[in-house]
């Protein structure tokens, strides 16, 4: 026993080291980064820091390079995180509370766990089987797509903690606030009868209980980071890249009438706008950023963001197959109520 | 002469639950344990395995991992298992 506890950690020592290694080279690279951009823009192509062409420039030499970097080091570290936590885990955690606490916690969980839209089923079911009331479950099942890892790093890197913070506390609100609404609405009905008729037959599940090494946790984080990035960092380049067009060449203020503050009709317009679009936070948020600095609202531009993500077709088509119609009405107009609600919170409060 | 052991995929035909498959041809083509793979689509009959998260692996009705992909070294230990298991 205890020689298998000394081999254990010997085995993680040189994880840790080369974890330690990038971890060095990434800090000293990232806290470079502007004396870089500004000798690459204005010493080698010879740019003047006032003309518009190489202040865009500027802007996206500096930021593409930030926003990869940021993205990397963050997810894994949160990818990481996510292999202490598992969905069984969660459910096991949230089936003895009751509406409230468990509201809380399987939002709080939601945000933590990562999701992929073909697993909502699974999920919705394995919490129903479980005997998890339907809005505790709603809870999870909104606060997760809401809570995407790429766009709190995006957020972290390009409006600060703050913001970012401020994301991650209001995806959990929506998450709980929507979860007792629909709770309270006695929906059991709307959901497909067979969720309600299956058993698990086949609980065997103890092979699954492995107890991971650090090595294995990084080797894990590692390869999911690489997938994550792989997948977003084309959008990240455009969408910085047209971020960099609208800094450079789209006058102050252009927007402060369409977006801005004073636009009552802006936050549910954006909801609604963004229902439909079923784009990666990725792309979109470099773009909602270079809008800002053009008098777009900040409560508006988020809203946008979370309909973006939280609410798509392909996972409403998804949901089909365990709700009825009248419950993914019933369901998209909570959320989207409460993202509403949370845009005019900011606008007011920011 | 060993047994054959069945190897289940569970999931509904998204992009991680084709790609286990894959893993899981691409393993099992490099030994010699004799097989099948059966795929199981349908929710109602991926959720009494109990499983929370796609894609499932299921060796002889014992479920192995669900909601990641596991490593190809460690599907082929498994399957392993199970076959002297029989």
């Amino acid at each position: 026993m205890r020689f298998s506890r000394f081999m254990a950690i010997r085995d993680d020592r040189p994880a840790f080291v080369v974890v330690g290694v990038v971890a060095v080279v990434w800090l000293i690279l990232y806290n470079n980064l502007q004396p870089i951009a500004d000798w690459l823009t204005y010493s080698l192509l010879g740019l003047s820091p006032e003309s518009q062409i190489g202040e865009a420039l500027n802007f996206f030499i500096y930021d593409v390079p930030k926003l990869l970097l940021l993205l990397s080091g963050m997810i894994f570290l949160i990818t990481l995180l996510q292999t202490f936590i598992d969905t069984e885990k969660v459910r096991v955690l949230v089936e003895r509370r009751g509406e409230g606490i468990g509201n809380i916690m399987a939002s709080i969980f939601g945000a933590i766990t990562p999701f992929c839209s073909c697993s909502s089923v699974p999920l919705f079911i394995g919490f129903v089987q479980a005997g998890i009331p339907l809005g505790i479950t709603f809870s999870f099942l909104i606060t997760s797509p809401i809570m995407n890892e790429v766009a709190f790093v995006m957020l972290l890197g390009l409006f600060g903690w703050k913001v970012a913070l401020l994301y991650l506390v209001s995806g959990i609100v929506i998450g709980v606030v929507s979860g007792l609404v629909l709770g309270r609405l006695k929906l059991e009905r709307y959901v497909e009868p067979f969720v309600y008729e299956i058993r698990a037959k086949h609980a065997q599940q103890q092979a699954l209980e492995q107890k991971l090494s650090w090595l294995e946790r990084f080797g894990q984080a590692a390869d999911s980071t690489r997938e994550i990035v792989g997948k977003v960092w084309l959008f990240v380049i455009i969408g910085i890249g047209i971020g960099a067009f609208i800094h450079g060449f789209v006058p102050e203020d252009a927007l402060t009438g369409i977006m801005g503050e004073g636009a009552w009709w802006s936050v549910p317009a954006a909801v609604l706008l963004g229902i439909p679009l079923y784009s990666n936070a990725a792309g979109v948020i470099p773009i909602i950023s270079a809008l800002l600095g053009k008098g777009a609202a900040l409560g508006t531009a988020l809203a946008f963001m979370m309909s973006v993500v939280a609410l798509s077709l392909p996972e409403m088509i998804i949901l089909r197959k365990v709700l009825k119609p009248r419950l993914i009405a019933i369901f998209v107009g909570v959320v989207a109520m409460s993202i509403i609600i949370t845009g005019y919170l900011f606008n007011m409060i920011v | 002469m060993k047994a054959m052991i069945t190897i289940k995929i569970l999931g509904s035909g998204c992009a991680n639950c084709k790609r286990l498959e894959q893993e899981v041809r691409e393993a099992m083509a490099g030994t010699t344990i004799e097989h099948e793979i059966v795929k199981v689509t349908e929710y109602a009959d991926i959720m009494t395995y109990g499983i929370l998260s796609t894609p499932g692996l299921v060796i002889n009705e014992t479920v192995l991992s669900a909601g990641r992909i596991p490593k190809r070294q460690q599907i082929i230990e498994w399957a392993a298992r199970f076959q002297s298991a029989e």
